[in-house]
């Protein structure tokens, strides 16, 4: 327990990604088994204790502290975990060195709930204050340390040298607490078997492309199809176990009940997760802005008044297994043929096709390309016919191309600390265009803008700052950035109604006076429908 | 006291400027220019420029020189700790509040009763100043903002010695500590000599004049010198102070590789810490923590308790489920910074 307390508290403080990453191998080389398995099934938000639930701790601290005073403590603090083990009467006796994070699953596991109760009492009086922290923080989940699922994954690849998608493929065939895989990342067992589990697929991945680059490729070569305004996922089926995947490789399928409640096949489908207008449902699924689809993203739970508002489906764009099948050394267009048979013979309720778009040439897809704004589209996706599925971005075999970024020029608002190597930069910038009353802020962006740039924009900012919010500064109207986007959606989020997607900034407009920035009309006129 | 006296409901107020006592004609910490004011300590929330007429303790009086000069204002009069002097129809003592050099509670007697403004205060031990005595009392004024269960601030050489073990971790980097200018900084340097630290601390540039007036008045603090040079090289694996503001500023980007440390009861709160990017805690607190509080409670035995700034609620409930009368004054303009 001690050191799984010292490893999340170090992580809290460290703010930079490479730190994290030492940490963690640091822990993962020192932590025997299956201590080790426990903390990263934690990181992964994967441990699921019955019993041990915020209320029962709740109930405890209120035999112990004056509600009232619990109360304005868990205010202030704003955790649950953190006020508890703060709040928590100190007792002398502490011997937290020999409790471990197996102990605890163990003997909650074999417990009911009055036994729950007596064992938490026991260990949160036997703990220090950062122990207390660590214990609640492992049995209630929602660590709060930065650290992702996937960065946790990218640190057991790091410290073991095994490549970070050999992981992932196997990540959702493993269970807490991970012996087999850290067995297997020693070298001392052969890879986990992973047959007859619906696992994670290594993603195949596109590099961007321009015009100029591909009239030196053969369009014969070549498919294209439309590059879907959503999530990438990838839906896993296999004795009836059903996941799906993100593309980081998290099972989001929980959330998305009008997907996996509806699967009848054994395979795994790639595509594009999509949010379709229940009222203009016809013949087809018409894929609403991805606005929409925000709607459903980042829940733990929902509702069924969302999901009759926001239904989402999956657009297919290959097939990586059918049934036990593996596809993906067959070339691209071979799949693509398995990939209808499998439509036709399945028709799925809650996916369709990605349809091909036909073209000869280059310039025809050119034209086709930039008559695609609106309507769910990002640009083209462009696949060599004889490519087999490689987990990855590979040269030469998909390319990715986007529509050009749409500009507005807006003008400077706010600007906020960055974090890690940024931290005493303003790096954050919250820009805004006109309306009658004044600016409206539109949206934030911290990239597109060399080391150089940002440092004249940091001395501008604090040159040029009319007020403080904490991290934050309101500065004069000022500089002008010309931001590049790929497409403008309705939004609450900001006061002009507005949200950008893939905000960045384009070029800085020092010569532009604020005056000549874009209005909230000529914004509006971008707006996706 | 004398039952047939006047209680202190009747002759201390809160008024725009401040706490104001009516017999004696002052404020005790005005936050705007007054007549009368009697100040408790020299943070800058505390003690104001601009009064005409100001009682304080020699330590506090001279930091107001140093901080705004000799102008700041018209009359200063040193009173130190334990005499008592009359002002007006009452007699005013200041004693010992353990938050900072020269730091006061202000001790005011009128009619039989005895009212304690504790001004800002700590309980632990802190040798660049004199440690807090408790006054019983009929009143007792108190300062609340640690004023939560949650707060119980580890013992000092716990916290130091974090730092200590960090420096010896990462040798090629340079520890920055973040701490307040008046008090916290004296107190950290003399924290880091009592645990052997002896090389020279580096300091920034907004620290020098406090720790040089501290010297003066007798507070040893080694071999400090000045952080804002050319050639930084010296110091990797030294440990440097600077106010809490320089972490996030442009001044500490000339460092060698820095660990952003800082020393705050705030610190406690990991969120808190994160938010301003600390990568190394040091829960030091120069205010009394909830411990310290009911302790002091207990300590001057006064059947009520008034509660200036902080977490004020928490504070009146606690001495309220201990049998002690008590309220909040809501006095405005006093800072969590400095903590």
């Amino acid at each position: 327990m001690k050191r799984f307390a010292e490893l999340l508290d170090g992580l809290v403080y460290t703010s930079s990604r490479n730190d994290k990453v030492k940490r963690l191998i640091e822990y993962f080389d020192t932590t025997p088994d299956p201590d080790r398995g426990w903390a990263l099934a934690a990181m992964c938000s994967v441990v699921d204790l019955p019993g041990a639930k915020p209320g029962i701790v709740r109930g405890m601290i209120a035999n112990r502290v004056d509600p009232e005073l619990f109360r304005l403590s868990y205010d202030y603090v704003g955790d649950l975990a953190e006020t508890v083990s703060l709040i928590w009467p100190e007792t002398i006796a502490k011997n937290h060195a020999t409790l471990s994070l197996n102990d605890i699953v163990t003997e909650l596991r074999a417990a009911d709930r009055n036994k729950v109760k007596l064992l938490l009492d026991r260990w949160l009086n036997t703990l220090d204050a950062k122990g207390r922290w660590a214990l609640l923080k492992f049995l209630m989940g929602g660590l709060r340390i930065g650290v992702s699922g996937r960065l946790a994954r990218i640190s057991l690849s790091e410290w073991s040298g095994v490549a970070v998608e050999q992981i992932e493929e196997i990540w959702h065939g493993v269970e807490p607490p991970y012996t087999d895989l850290f067995a297997w990342l020693n070298g001392n067992s052969p890879k986990p078997d992973i047959d007859g589990k619906a696992v994670y697929r290594p993603l195949m991945l596109a590099h961007p492309i321009e015009f100029k680059d591909l009239t030196d490729l053969d369009p014969r070569d070549y498919i294209a199809e439309w590059k879907w305004d959503g999530i990438r996922v990838q839906l896993a089926s296999r004795n009836g176990t059903v996941r799906l995947f993100s593309r980081t490789g998290d099972d989001i399928g929980r959330v998305f009940p009008d997907i996996v409640e509806g699967v009848n096949f054994d395979g795994v489908i790639d595509g594009e997760l999509l949010v379709y207008d229940r009222d203009s449902f016809r013949q087809g699924f018409e894929p609403a802005p991805f606005n929409n689809l925000q709607q459903r993203l980042n829940r733990k739970t929902v509702s069924s008044k969302i999901l009759a508002e926001y239904p989402a489906f999956i657009r297919a764009y290959d097939i990586l297994y059918d049934k036990t099948e593996d596809l993906r050394s067959l070339p691209m267009s071979k799949r693509r043929e398995r990939l209808e048979e499998w439509y036709q013979s399945k028709t799925p309720t809650f996916a369709d096709l990605s349809p091909i778009v036909s073209f000869s040439n280059w310039s025809e897809l050119e034209t086709l390309r930039s008559s695609a704004r609106g309507k769910a589209r990002e640009g083209l996706m462009i696949k060599r016919r004889n490519s087999a599925y490689e987990p990855g971005r590979r040269r030469g075999l998909w390319f990715k191309w986007k529509r050009d970024a749409m500009l507005l020029d807006c003008v400077l608002m706010y600007a906020q600390r960055g974090h890690g190597r940024r931290s005493s930069y303003f790096s954050d910038y919250t820009f805004g265009v006109w309306r009658e009353d004044g600016l409206v802020p539109i949206g934030k962006a911290y990239s597109g803008f060399t080391d150089e740039e940002l440092q004249g924009l940091d001395k501008w900012v604090r040159d040029h700052t009319t007020e403080r919010f904490g991290p934050v500064r309101a500065v004069e109207q000022g500089v002008v950035f010309e931001v590049a986007f790929d497409s403008l959606h309705a939004s609450k989020r900001h006061k002009s109604g507005l949200a950008m997607r893939f905000p960045r900034i384009h070029r800085i407009r020092w010569d532009k006076p604020p005056s000549d920035a874009d209005t909230l009309q000529a914004a509006e006129a971008l707006m996706e429908i | 006291m004398v039952a047939n006296g006047k209680h202190p409901r009747s002759w201390m107020e809160v008024r725009p400027a401040g706490l104001y006592c009516r017999p004696g004609d002052f404020y005790i910490d005005p936050v705007r220019p007054v007549e009368r004011a009697i100040i408790t300590h020299g943070h800058a929330d505390h003690a104001r420029s601009g009064h005409k007429y100001v009682l304080s303790t020699l330590e506090t009086s001279e930091i107001m020189k140093v901080r705004y000069g000799a102008n700041c204002a018209k009359l200063i009069e040193q009173l130190p700790y334990g005499k008592a002097q009359v002002v007006g129809d009452a007699e005013v003592k200041l004693m010992p509040a353990g938050h900072i050099l020269g730091s006061a509670q202000v001790v005011i007697e009128y009619r039989g009763y005895r009212v304690v403004i504790s001004g800002d205060y700590k309980r632990r031990v802190d040798q660049t100043c004199e440690p807090f005595v408790p006054v019983s009392c009929d009143v007792f004024i108190t300062e609340a903002t640690f004023g939560l269960p949650v707060f119980r601030h580890p013992p000092d050489a716990d916290e130091i010695g974090r730092l200590l073990k960090s420096v010896e971790l990462f040798p090629d980097r340079c520890h920055v500590v973040g701490a307040y200018a008046l008090g916290k900084c004296q107190r950290i340097i003399n924290l880091l000599r009592e645990a052997g630290w002896d090389r020279p601390i580096p300091l920034h540039g907004a620290l020098k004049n406090l720790c040089g007036l501290y010297e003066r008045l007798g507070v040893s603090l080694g071999q400090l010198e000045d952080a804002t040079v050319n050639d930084v090289s010296s110091f990797v694996g030294a440990i440097v102070l600077a106010p809490p503001s320089a972490l996030a500023n442009k001044w500490i980007r000339r460092l060698p590789e820095p660990v952003t440390a800082m020393a705050s009861g705030w610190m406690l709160i990991r969120q808190r810490a994160r938010q301003r990017n600390v990568e190394l805690p040091m829960v030091i607190s120069d205010h009394a923590d909830w411990n310290e509080l009911l302790q002091t409670l207990d300590d001057v035995a006064a059947p009520e308790v008034w509660v200036t700034h902080g977490r004020e609620e928490a504070l009146v409930r606690a001495a309220e489920l201990r049998g002690i009368k008590a309220k909040a004054l809501n006095l405005i303009g006093f800072e969590d910074d400095s903590a």
